[in-house]
């Protein structure tokens, strides 16, 4: 069962710069530990202690899949799932520090 | 060194301000490989904060996906920071994933007589940032 995994910049580096590689599994969490066996070192970028890290997007098809079942989603042949780092940052200074207001 | 048209630091910048006491993000998109920055693509910042960004996860898969079809890539990647100086902060640098992009940093805090508004641009690879000089140009042609 192959499923296109579309991989981002950051991490082309386990894929040997290809933009999109492909695999399988019946969950997103199987699909990942499949990648792995090829792309050493891939899943622990995209997952910690069991969960999708909190800074990585993955998507299947056009969704997030934590409005689906998160690391547990089901995936069929054909689907296509794309990884995506957060873009995120921000001062994080504590509220009470920012004035001003 | 980021060279950026004059039009294009103005719009940051006035995104900035409109945003603020929230910070405000936003890519600039540009031809991949030709690393200069041309269509700028203003961002909603999901978390609504003045301590934080993070572009809506959907809103992000779209950009990618349109960058993809247009064969561009995020030539600057911007925020502001709302109360401290144009510099990335320690989550700035955690969080940092492109690593050709130009970090520019936008700074609306009113802290010292510096001017309203520092503009600054950085690499941020592998946890170490790198400041570099701004060009501002009328064109690039």
């Amino acid at each position: 069962m192959a499923i296109e995994v579309r991989i981002p910049t950051i991490l082309r580096t386990y894929t040997d710069g290809a933009k999109a590689v492909e695999g399988s599994g019946s969950t997103l969490d199987e699909l990942l530990a499949d990648l792995d066996t090829r792309h050493t070192g891939i899943r622990e970028r995209i997952v910690d202690a069991g969960e999708l890290r909190r800074f990585v997007n993955v998507y299947l098809n056009d969704e997030d899949v934590r409005f689906l079942d998160g690391i547990t989603t089901k995936l069929t042949d054909g689907d296509s799932v794309t990884i995506l780092p957060a873009v995120a940052g921000g001062s994080g200074l504590p509220a009470d520090r920012v004035g001003g207001r | 060194m980021l060279t950026i048209t004059r039009a294009l630091h103005d719009a940051l910048v006035a995104h900035a301000r409109a945003d603020h006491p929230d910070e405000a993000c936003g890519v600039i998109a540009g031809p991949a490989g030709g690393g200069l920055p041309e269509r700028h693509i203003p961002m909603l910042n999901a978390a609504r904060s003045p301590t934080f960004y993070e572009f809506d996860s959907t809103d992000l898969l779209r950009l990618y996906r349109e960058l993809d079809d247009r064969d561009e890539e995020p030539v600057v990647i911007y925020h502001s920071h709302t109360a401290t100086e144009a510099y990335p902060s320690r989550t700035d640098i955690s969080y940092a994933n492109e690593p050709g992009a130009h970090y520019v940093l936008v700074s609306t805090a009113d802290t010292d007589d510096a001017g309203p508004f520092q503009f600054r641009s950085f690499r941020i690879l592998d946890g170490e940032v790198t400041e570099e000089p701004v060009e501002i140009v009328d064109s690039y042609i």
